[in-house]
């Protein structure tokens, strides 16, 4: 046993460049996804009723189909459309606009539970759209959202490592290619899921700490 | 794409539907039985449960389902896809549970305990006819969310060779070169049982809330 984790342990460049795969997908993915969320959230409360229900449809029917599923649309289907993307383009769309769906309700859940006055004050002083956005609405937004924010965080760190069936060099797809290189899968795999408890930790604590922020500003 | 692919997919579908509830149903006791475990503060039992639900929270399930599907025969217990994928299942549910059942039983009033206590129902009694009825009510919107996941995280189980909805899919794309029909098939099965599932979570919910308005 101790001989197998040796085998990892010589292996362990392949396995860092997987572990930094896998964040360099996620951090990617979730700026987008968070950023196509804050486009998504005014579309989903928006007036205008073919928006609010296009946007819904959207969100609706991403968090009904599989991620995996997903992917293999994105990978396999695309290129009958006439839209061919290699691996990695293809795992970053799909991570990105499937969890654009759940940032977008994320989004939408704080938002509607944020008080009217603060809002309606910046309006009274002055505040111009984006101004009041930014400086009113978006900070107190953000430190409500953090900690849901943070879960679906470690939910797309996890998604990224279906990517592995599309041949996306990231963590698992490292631990599967050393557990058939040498036949340790015990150790391959293990080692593998403590650096993805790693990856989560280091989301918690982020949170946690965001979490304290918030407290500060109260 | 020809009637028999959607046979296929069909039967893929069924494969899936009976892991998922396979998976549901074993997940569900043991959820609970962790849970416990962790509210009673064991010693030593309580933090161990503690981890596990940490790190399998943290764990995707194809690095899961790889380890046990590999791991398991190289220790000498001899696993096949099923089970390797229902264990899979239940080992990631359980620990998502937990965490549901958990956040229950830490909001459940007190005084509620100690009455049954003070007119003499012994620890299961008190248990199954004080505790769960109304653990089971606040939980069970969490409970109805970790199904649709775990219906979501499904088509992972292709990767070790279970025939599920996604694989036999992909099959028929592989055949046919045209991988976008067999997708769309697999998609219009997942989406409507997820939709059920996350309507009938909405539904509860709303019920709920009416319910505590009325009291």
């Amino acid at each position: 046993m101790i001989h197998d984790f040796g085998i990892v342990w010589g292996e362990r460049s392949l396995l860092l460049s997987g572990l930094g795969n896998t964040t360099i997908l996620s951090v990617l993915s979730a700026a987008a996804a968070l950023l196509l969320g804050f486009i998504l959230t005014p579309a989903l409360m928006s007036k205008q009723h073919w928006l609010a229900w296009a946007a819904r449809a959207f969100v609706d029917g991403m968090r009904c189909v599989p991620f995996l599923l997903f992917a293999y649309i994105v990978y396999y289907g695309f290129p009958s459309l006439g839209v061919r993307l290699d691996n990695w383009t293809s795992g970053l769309l799909a991570l990105t606009i499937y969890n654009a769906a759940y940032m977008a309700e994320i989004l939408r859940g704080a938002w509607a539970t944020q008080p009217r006055e603060p809002i309606e004050a910046g309006v009274a002083f002055g505040f111009s759209n984006v101004a009041l956005f930014r400086r009113i609405i978006l900070p107190p937004l953000l430190l409500a959202a953090g900690p849901v924010i943070g879960n679906q965080m470690i939910q797309i760190i996890k998604d990224s490592a279906f990517l592995t069936i599309i041949a996306l060099p990231e963590l698992t797809h490292a631990a599967s290619s050393i557990q058939s290189r040498h036949y340790v899968p015990f150790a391959a795999f293990i080692t593998a899921v403590f650096l993805y408890w790693g990856l989560c930790l280091v989301i918690e604590a982020g949170v946690s700490s965001i979490g304290r922020l918030a407290e500060a500003r109260r | 794409m020809s009637g028999g692919d959607i046979l296929a997919i069909l039967q893929g579908a069924v494969v899936t539907v009976t892991l998922s509830l396979v998976g549901i149903l074993i997940g569900l006791p043991i959820g609970l039985a962790l849970a416990v475990l962790r509210w009673a503060d064991v010693p030593a039992v309580a933090r161990m449960v503690a981890v596990y639900v940490s790190i399998l929270r943290a764990t995707p399930l194809v690095t899961l389902l790889l380890l046990l599907f590999f791991a398991l025969p190289n220790i000498g217990i001899a696993i096949g896809p099923i089970s390797a994928a229902i264990l899979a299942l239940v080992m990631n549910t359980a620990a998502f549970n937990c965490e549901v059942w958990r956040a229950a039983l830490m909001n459940f009033p007190k005084d509620q305990y100690e009455a049954a206590k003070s007119i003499g129902m012994r620890a299961p009694q008190r248990f199954r006819r004080i505790l769960l009825p109304q653990i089971v009510r606040v939980s069970l919107p969490g409970l109805v969310n970790e199904m649709s996941l775990l219906i979501k995280v499904t088509p992972v189980l292709a990767v070790v060779g279970v025939v599920d909805i996604t694989r036999a899919a992909v099959r028929i794309g592989a055949e046919t070169y045209e991988p976008l029909p067999p997708f769309l098939v697999a998609i219009a099965l997942y989406a409507p049982i997820v939709f059920a599932l996350v309507s009938l979570q909405r539904w509860i919910e709303r019920r709920q809330i009416s319910a505590e308005a009325a009291a």
